[in-house]
């Protein structure tokens, strides 16, 4: 018992191998040993997603997951998507749109934001709310984080199209 | 929280090997597990997490009816269980879209929260609980707020549903949990129906039978219309008191049934 173990997790594209305890929650692990201090510690009950990462394709709540669940996954962070050089269209809409106000939620926001693009393409408002129903702002009202949420949806649908 | 040891077999039977150490605990997805260890509610010696377990993951038809892999995530359900459209429905509304790619039916009906969903599907439509060491029907299952005929060790491995000709699960949700204050799923086969109610009962998921008989007769919303269901032994809590409780399983029960017919 309280004995360290190794683990090998690969994060935003690189292997990364960590000391720890199994009980160690991923969110500690990413931000206290990794420096990855995008996904927020909010309410660490599993209720406000501000610590979401996506987790081999899936949006998962990093405090509700030990590191050693996550021994082997492929794990994306807010930092992954993109950063201050090169905006993840995400990013942009939500600058552009007032998508934030304390920017608290904003990593755990856009990291589910950007699956449930890849979910439904191009969702309704109501697609929206319910797809981003485990992420909570306090100052938004949410009105401006799902009119981000369709401008980068539109963004997205145009480059496809361009490239096709 | 309390130190564990951690272990992650990818067999069943390596599994139940794992779980014969003192005060070892089945982990599935951790969505209840893992906030009640943080809370110092459980101080288990060993985790056995399940979820590499392939034998135990992903939906399948069989029989007139579609099996379950202990498992499987709600995510995974909703996204497999078209054959049973209500079930599917069920696992596309618990909690939030993090939980449903973690959390797993095998360990909604292991816990058996009085809240949960998925204890109503399964009550409903008189499932089978398949374990590592036999068949258990849910009407033997369900033994009251969160306990199970589960034995100390005891894995749910599978998950069998017949199919009913209609079907459906309506639940009054609260808001900031997202549990059901009250669900209820009505299911019905062709030797009658079944109504069985999540979140009201400080006995935890329980079939409503005034309502079955009454709709085994005559499926419309009508014939639960004459029936009241008593306040007496339902949860009373700051969300709803128990009168409101017992109001809630039958406007439930008649929006289930306008929904399914």
């Amino acid at each position: 018992m309280t004995q360290k173990n190794q683990y090998k997790l690969n994060v935003n594209g690189q292997t990364v191998e960590v000391t720890a305890e199994p009980r160690e929650l991923l969110i500690y692990t990413l931000r206290e040993q990794l420096n990855i201090t995008g996904p927020h510690i909010g309410c660490e009950t599993s209720h406000c997603g501000a610590c979401t990462v996506t987790i081999d394709g899936k949006s998962v709540k990093s405090c509700t997951m030990f590191v050693a669940q996550a021994e082997g996954k492929e794990i994306t962070t807010i930092e992954g998507l993109g950063g201050p050089d090169a905006l993840h269209p995400l990013q942009e809409a939500f600058k552009e749109h007032h998508g934030l106000q304390c920017g608290y939620c904003t990593p755990g926001m856009i990291t589910r934001a950007s699956k449930l693009l890849e979910e439904i393409p191009n969702p309704t408002e109501e697609e929206i709310r319910f797809g981003m129903a485990g992420n909570i702002c306090r100052c938004t009202g949410y009105q401006n984080i799902v009119k981000s949420i369709k401008a980068a949806a539109a963004e997205i649908n145009a480059a496809k199209e361009a490239a096709q | 929280m309390y130190n564990f040891d951690f272990e992650k077999p990818s067999t069943i039977a390596d599994a139940v090997s794992a779980m014969a150490a003192e005060e070892a605990q089945a982990l599935g997805g951790g969505q209840t597990l893992i906030p009640t260890l943080k809370q110092r509610l459980a101080s288990p010696s060993k985790l056995v997490s399940l979820s590499g377990i392939a034998e135990m993951k992903g939906v399948c038809e069989a029989d007139g009816g579609i099996s379950v892999g202990g498992a499987t995530t709600h995510a995974t359900v909703a996204a497999e269980a078209g054959a049973y459209p209500a079930l599917a429905a069920l696992a596309s509304n618990i909690g939030d879209p993090a939980v449903r790619n973690r959390g797993t039916i095998g360990g909604s009906l292991a816990n058996n929260d009085p809240a949960a969903c998925y204890p109503s599907a399964a009550l409903a439509s008189g499932a089978t609980i398949e374990t590592n060491s036999r068949e258990i029907a849910a009407d033997d299952y369900f033994q009251g707020m969160f306990t199970t005929a589960l034995e100390e060790g005891e894995i749910i491995t599978n998950v069998r549903f017949p199919i009913p000709e209609a079907a459906s699960y309506q639940k009054f949700e609260q808001p900031a949990s997202r549990f059901a204050m009250v669900g209820v799923f009505v299911a019905k086969y062709v030797d009658g129906v079944r109504v069985a109610v999540t979140g009201a009962s400080e006995d935890g998921v329980f079939r409503w039978t005034e309502a079955e008989e009454a709709l085994s007769g005559n499926f419309s919303a009508d014939a639960v219309e004459g029936l009241s269901v008593s306040g007496d032994g339902m949860i009373s809590d700051l969300h709803g008191s128990g009168d409101y409780r017992a109001h809630l399983v039958k406007v439930l029960t008649k929006r289930a049934v306008a929904a399914a017919s």
